[in-house]
């Protein structure tokens, strides 16, 4: 056993505990062990790459290896443990741009050893590796911190409409294929500089016109892009192990994006494109008539005449911090024998799952929490349903109104159940920024105010 | 300001237009209560109920005195006399019937606002009396009917034979039928409605009853109330009316058309069609009627033993319950006139449903108000048929299969020309996207978050290219110093993704409990 097939055979096993890392995350029963294979399966990776990286090279390099690695793990740690859990989606989001860095710089460094290689054609291949390695790492780079921009409100969340955007995309492309072989011809750093700039401003484009309200299936890309970076860093370093995770990562985040896209209803390949963000129409002067008004005395009058309530939450709630006084209310609910069940869109918060994490948060049992399908049929025998932050995904003109915008996109049926009593700020438009007919509904009452104090005001009342 | 709750004086009526627990609402706005003694007597309510919820009590000119006066019936003209110069008047008035009377009140500084007229917006609902009284009188039209009906509402199988059950048809399916038709489908009978605004069907099924559609195009109504019909509609609706007499055992008109006297619905021919012991509820008795041979505030037996019931006091037999929602429905619009709780009255033009109610503003007439068009109408909308959705061509089979076998061709060829170790690593490539793709094919949504997190982490893989590169200047490849830095910022930040996506997950899973 050589040092070499040691760290083959610790890559074959990583590879295995990565795989059942990704099996294991599908459910609740087996998640845990699954972040435990994941974790046993990078040391395993990260210690063999060491003990190779220590036969290779100088201690002072190895030193500054080490170094590397305890503070990257030192902020990780730290970002880890003080990220709010409404904050989740920007962590992760920032999270994919660095590994978008790290495949560009492991691009550039590649080119900048000039390593000798066997025939030209094995030359030419490694020189086009380069190129695809840095061209996605870095759209992932720049797609990323414009999405977390976007998700930390720094950036605009509505989509940048270039003229001729697509024509954009589809030139960069064209671009970038032009350039690879520019530079599998004649190799130079102009190049190389001119494909990094591309990829960088081209991520920038993509992400920047999509709007906000679709960031969960963005995040869900570029986590899928980030996987194909990593893997086509494997085939610069003709490194397995990074071909098969980046490969994992890939089609697992593509597959997630495809899943949300179509709780969505949008077309898969739009979204990989980019682009598909939609213009919201302006002057929307329909009459939708009156809402009504209630306040929380009401409200908790409702809800302790009610035997069975609905809570749908959205990004609202994230934003109010509002899941610890939801979880005391389904608590104090239930507790009065009042059947309590959640209701969670698909596309709920700006990160898939985003909502189940925060209702986890605050100890809301997960058996209660369920999916729209599970829920929407039986909306009809819902006493009163909670809309907590929520607005496009109950909003009744992407079942009725096929002109809308939102046309198509499957929604919470809220307004078949008796009353609906929607959290909201104002009567502004949602994220996809249009109007919600749910709120003029007879049987919908408004309770305006920030989600977190109003709950504990019906808890108070209660 | 001081409000005055008035004893009614017209007879038979046993509302009031203020209960104990409305007046201490009313205090609570910031009002001085003046209960006339006496004025709750007939709705059950005694003058220490009121005096102890805040009101004082007082003789009838007291009363009349106050500021601002809440009454159930509309005004006779020795009343209007007893009124302070520059007082506010809410009652009933039915502006649309009674120009006169409203010419009278505008003869004197008043200001008057008729609780009939709020508009039918979702708003204004809380306010709405004829919709509160609508729907007590509906209630109250099936008991009276079942009081003079000789017969069960269900269907029973007894030891003594099998009773049928009753059959009840409401004409008109507003608050006031749908009231009925609740009350008596809950009794057991069989309940069939009729009305001209078909967008009613499916609130008549939810509360127990089917509807009987007149097949014949209508308009959709625009303000929430029924319209007047055309000419090929009635042709239609009376053969439906002539069948359905013959056949049901209670028939309970609710038909009104606002400012206009009541369609005859019921004809002589089919009242004589009904059975002997049916009976007729005709809500409409004191608009002219709904049925033919109705007498306002009468019970009439016709020759064949149909008995009809032209009561025109249903609300009022049920006087507890509807004083208490007609004083709710005072106080909600109070509660709008009040916006500072103060006990301040004021009327603000811009808003319709105050401008709707006022029919005199300071002696000037100011009835009627501009249209307000109701959300409530689906005429903005139209139930369009759901789109057709675009299926897309279902994917030829043969042309899936093709695609197929070209991709894997292409691949073949691809990696059989590759070089080196190329194709060794599209084998791993290539399996490690299927096994991707299956690995999480079923994950449950709830974990999309933990899943995202952790395939981070794991893609933080990328580490282990920038370490196996931090060194290689040491060993003779160019530029050496240039690439440990990179390599150092690379191993900085792909660590930041591996510790850090680890960490957040077993943290976020940490939170899942059952």
């Amino acid at each position: 056993m050589t040092t070499e097939t040691a760290s083959y055979a610790a890559y074959l096993v990583a590879a295995l505990l990565f795989i059942l890392s990704l099996a294991g995350l599908s459910k609740h029963e087996t998640s845990r062990n699954g972040v435990l294979f994941g974790i046993v399966g990078m040391t395993i990776a990260l210690v063999s790459t060491f003990v190779t990286a220590a036969d290779w090279f100088d201690s002072k390099y190895i030193l500054l290896l080490l170094a590397a690695v305890v503070i990257g793990a030192l902020i990780g740690l730290r970002l880890a443990a003080t990220v709010e859990m409404t904050g989740m989606p920007e962590l992760i989001a920032l999270l994919h741009s660095f590994v978008g860095l790290a495949a560009v710089l492991v691009g550039w460094n590649s080119y900048l050893s000039h390593e000798p290689f066997a025939s030209e054609s094995l030359a030419n291949i490694h020189h086009a590796e380069i190129f695809i390695g840095i061209f996605i790492g870095g759209v992932t780079l720049t797609g990323s911190i414009v999405a977390n921009l976007k998700l930390s409100a720094k950036m605009k969340s509505a989509p940048l409409v270039l003229p001729g955007k697509n024509f954009i995309n589809v030139g960069a492309l064209v671009a970038f294929v032009a350039l690879t072989i520019w530079f599998v011809i004649d190799p130079s750093l102009g190049l190389l500089i001119a494909v990094t700039v591309l990829a960088l401003a081209l991520g920038w484009h993509l992400v920047a016109s999509i709007g906000g309200g679709d960031m969960p299936v963005v995040i869900s890309m570029l986590n899928s892009y980030s996987g194909w970076a990593a893997a086509a860093s494997g085939f610069l370093l003709d490194n397995d192990l990074l071909i098969i995770t980046g490969a994992l990562v890939g089609s697992s985040g593509a597959y997630l994006s495809y899943i949300m896209c179509q709780a969505m209803n949008r077309s898969f390949i739009s979204v990989i494109a980019g682009g598909f963000g939609i213009e919201a129409p302006s002057g929307d002067d329909t009459d939708y008539g009156e809402h009504r008004e209630i306040d929380a005395e009401g409200a908790a009058d409702l809800l302790k005449n009610a035997s069975t309530v609905l809570i749908t939450p959205g990004y609202g709630m994230a934003v109010a911090q509002a899941q610890y006084p939801v979880a005391d209310l389904t608590k104090k609910l239930r507790d009065r024998g009042i059947e309590v069940t959640f209701g969670i869109h698909p596309v709920a918060g700006r990160l898939p799952g985003h909502m189940n994490v925060l209702l986890a948060e605050a100890k809301v049992p997960y058996d209660i929490v369920l999916e729209m399908d599970e829920v929407n049929d039986d909306l009809a025998d819902i006493d009163v349903v909670l809309v907590i932050g929520a607005n496009d995904t109950v909003n009744p003109a992407a079942a009725e109104d096929p002109s809308s915008p939102i046309a198509g996109m499957p929604v919470l049926r809220v307004w078949e159940s008796k009353d609906v009593i929607v959290f909201k700020r104002s009567m502004a438009a949602g994220y996809a920024g249009v109007q919600n007919p749910l709120f003029f509904r007879d049987n919908t009452q408004m309770l305006f105010g920030d989600a977190k104090d109003r709950v504990e005001d019906i808890i108070r009342a209660l | 300001m001081k409000i005055g709750v008035i004893k009614e004086s017209s007879a038979g009526e046993t509302r009031v237009a203020g209960t104990p627990a409305t007046v201490a609402q009313l205090v609570k706005l910031g009002y001085e209560v003046v209960v006339e003694s006496g004025a709750g007597v007939a709705s059950s309510f005694t003058d220490e109920a009121y005096v102890e919820a805040g009101a004082a009590t007082g003789t009838h000119e007291e009363a009349w005195q106050a500021d601002v006066v809440l009454k159930v019936n509309a005004p006779t003209s020795d009343e209007i006399g007893l009124l302070a110069d520059g007082a506010t008047l809410v009652s009933l008035i039915s502006p649309a019937l009674n120009e006169a009377l409203v010419d009278e009140l505008a003869q004197r500084n008043l200001t008057v606002l008729a609780m009939d007229a709020v508009p039918r917006i979702s708003r204004a609902q809380s306010m709405d009396v004829l919709s509160s009284m609508a729907n007590i009188a509906g209630y109250r039209a099936v008991v009276e009917a079942a009081h003079e009906f000789g017969r069960f509402f269900t269907g029973q199988v007894t030891a003594a034979g099998k009773v049928p059950p009753a059959k009840v048809l409401v004409a008109g399916a507003g608050v006031a039928g749908l009231a009925a038709i609740g009350a008596a489908s809950s009794l057991g009978a069989i309940v069939r409605a009729t009305d001209p605004r078909p967008e009613v069907a499916d609130q008549v099924k939810s509360i127990g009853g089917e509807y009987l559609k007149v097949d014949v195009e209508q308009e959709a109504s625009t303000d929430g109330y029924a319209k007047a019909t055309s000419e090929d509609y009635d042709r239609r609706a009376a053969e439906i009316y002539s069948e359905q007499a013959a056949d049901v055992d209670i028939i309970i008109t609710t038909a009104l058309i606002p400012g206009r006297a009541a369609p005859r619905l019921i004809t002589e021919a089919d009242v004589a069609a009904m059975k002997p012991g049916s009976v007729i509820v005709d809500m409409a008795a004191a608009q002219g009627g709904n049925v033919a041979g109705s007498v306002a505030g009468e019970k009439v037996v016709t020759e064949n033993g149909v008995t009809i019931l032209g009561y025109t006091d249903l609300a009022g037999r049920l006087p507890t319950q509807a004083s208490q929602l007609y004083g709710t429905n005072l106080v909600n619009l109070l509660k709008l006139l009040t916006p500072e709780k103060d006990g301040q009255l004021t009327i603000d033009f811009d808003d319709v449903v105050q401008r709707g109610v006022t029919v005199v503003l300071h002696g000037d007439k100011t009835w009627p108000p501009p249209p307000v068009q109701v959300s409530a109408a689906p005429a903005a909308a139209p139930v369009a048929e759901a789109p057709e959705k675009v299926e897309k061509a279902p994917a030829n089979p043969l042309l899936k299969w093709a695609l197929l076998a070209v991709g894997v061709i292409g691949l073949f060829f691809a990696t059989a020309y590759a070089p080196g170790e190329l194709p060794s690593h599209f084998m791993v490539l290539v399996l490690a996207i299927v096994i991707g793709f299956y690995v999480i094919g079923n994950v449950a949504h709830a974990l999309h978050t933990p899943l995202m997190s952790v395939t981070n982490a794991i893609s933080g893989i990328i580490v282990v290219g920038a370490m196996l590169q931090i060194g290689i200047g040491g060993l003779g490849a160019d530029n050496g110093t240039v690439i440990g830095v990179l390599s150092f910022i690379a191993i900085l930040v792909a660590s930041i993704n591996v510790f850090g996506g680890f960490a957040v997950t077993r943290r976020m899973l940490s939170m899942f409990s059952k």
